[in-house]
């Protein structure tokens, strides 16, 4: 959960101060501050339970892509605004379903930390689906762009529902659910979804990301990386 | 400050028995300390004078993200990163509130918009000036929000209404924006031999730039006259750069960091600094469009707006089948 809430924040705050209108850039930072404060809730977390004096920041900035356990979708690149926003609602449309059902975790943590994002993530779901209905009913361009975007980004949806040991709640029996709402939205946007349900993986288990992620933590994690004894 | 070198359209200050009466009521009004609203008589000059100064100060908000924003991906902290992703945010929030304020002069937020995409308007000469290591997120907010506070504090009281009320809600948020970056140094200077370093770089790179901010002095200009007859305008450059000087050289002490001028020196008699002029040549410069990375914020803006037209065209397309819908309902 930190990972995905991680990659996907520095993806979004990638997008600060050239975004297509100013409200779009006062919303995307908002979506990447959430997120990143859910970074911060997710890895404490995990450092605390792996008790071995790492933070969350030890483990954002010091980890190899092979430790990562994000979903391949949120490292895919910003591309144009058209992917931005339907990356975005595909992931928000999951996480809202996830943090629903782990916000019933018998580990008090996990249980507090799902209802406080759930908030969060329920904002950004109403206003991703807007963004993905306004725009790929909007003009011919914009739902060329649009249906791009979701072909695209279709192979990496599969990855969200497959179950390991790790997995405290079935994600698989989430899909009928985001089955249901991603329908409703696509089609209210006028938007085909693909018929071929191939799914790339590797990112939750960490087997095989992408080589998106290995640039992009290059860029974050300079600093840390670049100067370890210093504090910031 | 935001808006530099904003010219006044008047020919120099009139006395209130030169005014038409209509006018003269106006001037009575600022001189009362009235403030006036959008629907209320103003002079062209006034409202065309805000215009450009408000539009001016709304652009620096939106191209002033980008040195910031430079460095959101490489925070070097979780925190951190929330912090500069919060305070960028403040300020394209900072420019939909001025943007407002211009439109209530009847002016659009797209015109202006295009003006500066353009290069018929400008905005501050300090976001022409790169930001190269962490330090300098550092350094943008303890001196370059820490001169823009300076000049927008007094604007809380200016003539114009929506302005004033502007600046009331970014003058609180510009001084936590100045506290972190104060707390950047801190940390910085407090740091390793290389934080140290990036610290003391920091400053020298950016102390020129931001006297240079209060624009060059105007002791003389009859442009500066009128505005500040106007309450648009509500020190002179020079005073403000004083009491910037005054107040940062202590904190650059206590920073335990070297503020690179040679002739910076305690005046006694004037109860202030005595320092060197900035480079003014290089200021002209950079007004000219020869900034270091004007080319490279401009670029910038003009690809965000170009690649977002059909963003901007799909919503609006939407919108106008979403009321047809309605109507049709109706």
């Amino acid at each position: 959960m930190g990972d995905n809430s991680l990659v996907l924040g520095h993806r979004v705050s990638e997008w600060c101060g050239v975004a297509p209108v100013l409200e779009e850039d006062i919303a995307l930072a908002n979506t990447a501050l959430d997120l990143i404060g859910q970074t911060q809730l997710w890895l404490g977390l995990a450092a605390e339970c792996e008790d071995k004096g790492r933070d969350a920041d030890a483990l954002a900035f010091h980890r190899d892509v092979w430790d990562f356990r994000n979903l391949l979708l949120v490292e895919q690149p910003n591309r144009d605004f058209g992917h931005t926003m339907m990356r975005q609602f595909l992931f928000d449309a999951w996480h809202s379903l996830v943090l629903a059902a782990l916000k019933s975790s018998e580990n008090s943590d996990i249980a507090a930390i799902a209802e406080k994002s759930l908030k969060e993530v329920t904002y950004h779901l109403e206003r991703s689906s807007d963004t993905v209905i306004a725009l790929g009913d909007g003009t011919e361009e914009s739902h060329k762009r649009m249906q791009a975007g979701l072909d695209r980004l279709w192979p990496y949806v599969g990855e969200m529902f497959l179950t390991d040991e790790h997995d405290l709640i079935d994600v698989t029996a989430l899909r009928p659910a985001f089955d249901e709402l991603t329908n409703d939205v696509l089609d209210t946007a006028t938007l085909s979804i693909p018929t071929d349900n191939f799914t790339h993986k590797g990112g939750k288990t960490g087997a095989r990301h992408t080589e998106h992620l290995g640039h992009m933590i290059a860029t974050m994690q300079f600093l840390p990386r670049a100067y370890p004894d210093a504090k910031w | 400050m935001y808006a530099q070198m904003v010219k006044s359209t008047g020919t120099g200050v009139k006395a209130l028995d030169e005014m038409e009466p209509q006018e003269r009521a106006f001037q009575e009004r600022i001189n009362a300390g009235d403030k006036i609203e959008p629907k209320d008589w103003m002079p062209a000059g006034y409202r065309k004078n805000l215009i450009r100064q408000i539009g001016q100060h709304a652009h620096s908000e939106i191209v002033g993200q980008l040195p910031e924003g430079n460095w959101i991906t490489r925070a070097p902290t979780l925190e951190r990163k929330a912090i500069l992703l919060a305070k960028v945010q403040d300020e394209a929030g900072h420019g939909l509130y001025l943007y407002c304020a211009a439109e209530t002069l009847g002016v659009t937020r797209d015109e202006l918009t295009e003006m500066l995409l353009d290069g018929r308007m400008k905005y501050s000469s300090i976001f022409n000036y790169p930001t190269l290591t962490w330090a300098d997120m550092g350094a943008v907010g303890w001196l370059v929000d820490g001169a823009a506070i300076m000049n927008q504090v007094p604007l809380q009281r200016t003539s114009y209404g929506p302005y004033a009320r502007a600046m009331v809600r970014i003058c609180k948020e510009e001084s936590f924006h100045q506290r972190q970056g104060f707390d950047i140094m801190m940390t910085m200077a407090k740091g390793t031999d290389a934080q140290k370093h990036m610290a003391q770089d920091a400053l020298n790179r950016f102390w020129g730039p931001s006297l240079m901010m209060f624009g060059p002095s105007d002791e003389n200009s009859v442009h500066s006259a009128q505005s500040m007859a106007w309450k648009i305008k509500m020190n002179s450059n020079d005073e403000l750069r004083q009491k910037f000087v005054d107040q940062t050289v202590s904190q650059a002490e206590y920073l335990g960091l070297t503020v690179p001028d040679e002739n910076l020196k305690w005046n006694e008699k004037k109860g202030g600094y005595d320092f060197s002029q900035p480079d003014w040549d290089e200021f002209f410069d950079v007004l000219r469009g020869n900034g270091p990375e004007t080319t490279e914020r401009m670029e910038a803006r003009n690809k965000a707006w170009d690649d977002g037209a059909w963003v901007r065209d799909g919503m609006m397309a939407h919108a106008a089948k979403k009321k047809a819908m309605k109507v049709a309902a109706e």
